[in-house]
């Protein structure tokens, strides 16, 4: 068994929050350049270029990539040959509290009916999953409000099959429009139940933008959706041109017989998250 | 690109016509959810609002706290839709511009050809790039909200884009057709 202290893990989640919000991955920077090129319109193509330029005042650290710092969702895999000599939750907490305060972040977490901001972006939402092994994998998401209230589940018919996926999906992102920051990476959950669809969305989030799914037919559906969502018009900012969506990823589950749940997840262009192993 | 100042005038308004690409200066009044709700009661008890809607322009933002010795933090847009139920008020209040991103609902869209006034988006993510458009930046009312306070900001050839103007035309309808 090994022992991984809880100071070490909020200090590492500390350090992830502030990394998150000065530095887009490359993986989304290089994309968005490679879009830049293809764009035609030319106020799309100038807002792809100005995403890149606002990415480059954000790294020298004085301001955040957005003033949505987001809530942070933070995905860890724990080794069952690890243990933690503490509370979990409480130093991931601990960890973001002070990663915003630090980094001068936005605290935008607030009581639902209340809307009392918590005034430390905490709780942050937290997703626990056992692994083999005797590492600590954690993943942070900073997520935007913008992208996430666009986002949408919906119970499919088993017969609605692929194309009634990628009917709701392109009905999304339309719906959707300028007001969620395009270009978008857009997470598909399918399978699974209620829950696990929209979970998975968000996972496929993590996923390096320009990779390729493992799953070959996965793959080309991926591929399908992206360039059908790029035929909408909508374009970066919502001004127009080819760039509505920079990438498409999904995972799935096995679900019910009677049951195909379809969970699409929109990520703004600033695609945020960041993953250390400890 | 054109250059304009705020608060809006009746010559500038006639001029802008959706789609144009505009760098303004001048001042505006940062305002979200929890500041417009305020607002709106303080409208309706018939009590005095912390500053004057004529002309005024409406910056739908919430910055990052500014970094010692910095104006402002990061500063870009929020999603306008979220505004919209309480938008029709402020623009029958002398409203003339409000900033934001993303598509209005119709009862807006009408409201703002009925009074004149214009919408604009800026670029939703791009915080760090615009907070170098802030020249000053100082909280005018309800500071207890945190982010959502009212700040009252001089900007600077702040980038945006005409999505409705005066005439009814609306940019992203514009767009979808070409």
């Amino acid at each position: 068994m090994r022992t991984i202290s809880s100071s070490k893990i909020s200090k590492a989640v500390e350090k992830l929050a502030m990394d998150c919000n000065y530095y887009l991955p490359h993986d989304v920077v290089k994309t968005l350049k490679s879009f830049a090129l293809k764009e035609k319109n030319k106020k799309a193509k100038n807002a792809l270029y100005k995403i890149i330029e606002n990415h480059k005042i954000a790294k020298n650290g004085v301001y955040p990539l957005c003033q949505d710092t987001g809530i942070c969702v933070v995905f860890v895999e724990f080794g069952t040959s690890a243990r933690v000599d503490g509370d979990i939750y409480k130093a991931i907490n601990e960890g973001v509290k002070s990663g915003y305060k630090k980094g001068y972040l936005r605290k935008s977490t607030a009581d639902p009916l209340s809307r009392v901001n918590t005034g430390t972006n905490t709780p942050a939402i937290i997703h626990l999953e056992l692994k083999p092994g005797e590492k600590i994998k954690i993943s942070l998401m900073a997520k935007g409000a913008g992208a996430e209230n666009k986002s949408k589940i919906k119970m499919l018919n088993p017969s609605d099959g692929e194309e009634g996926i990628m009917d709701f999906a392109l009905r999304t992102v339309e719906k959707a429009g300028a007001s969620a920051c395009p270009p978008y990476v857009i997470g598909i959950g399918i399978g699974g139940n209620l829950e696990t669809a929209p979970l998975l969305a968000k996972k496929a989030l993590l996923r390096p933008v320009d990779d390729t799914n493992k799953n070959k037919k996965t793959a080309k559906l991926e591929k399908q959706i992206l360039a059908e969502i790029n035929t909408l018009g909508t374009g970066p900012m919502g001004f127009g041109g080819t760039t509505t969506a920079i990438g498409v990823k999904i995972e799935t589950a096995p679900c019910h017989i009677a049951s195909l749940p379809v969970a699409v997840n929109i990520q703004c262009h600033s695609a945020r998250h960041k993953t250390i192993t400890l | 690109m054109k250059k304009i100042s705020v608060p809006l005038d009746k010559e500038t308004l006639e001029d802008l016509q959706a789609g144009d690409e505009v760098l303004i200066s001048g001042t505006v009044y940062t305002m979200r959810d929890a500041a417009h709700k305020k607002i709106e009661n303080i409208i309706k008890a018939g009590k005095k609002l912390p500053f004057d809607p004529e002309n005024q322009v409406l910056y739908y933002c919430g910055p990052t706290p500014a970094k010692p010795g910095n104006v402002t933090g990061s500063c870009g847009p929020t999603t306008s839709s979220r505004m919209d139920i309480y938008t029709p008020l402020l623009l029958e209040k002398g409203v003339k511009g409000m900033i934001g991103k993303g598509e209005r609902s119709v009862q807006v869209k009408d409201a703002i050809e009925k009074h004149k006034a214009v919408y604009f988006s800026a670029m939703g993510g791009m915080g760090a790039a615009y907070a170098r458009n802030i020249i000053k930046s100082e909280i005018i009312a309800f500071p207890e909200l945190g982010p959502e306070a009212i700040y009252k900001m001089e900007i600077e050839d702040f980038y945006a884009v005409v999505i409705n103007d005066i005439h009814g035309n609306d940019f992203y309808v514009i767009n979808k057709y070409n």
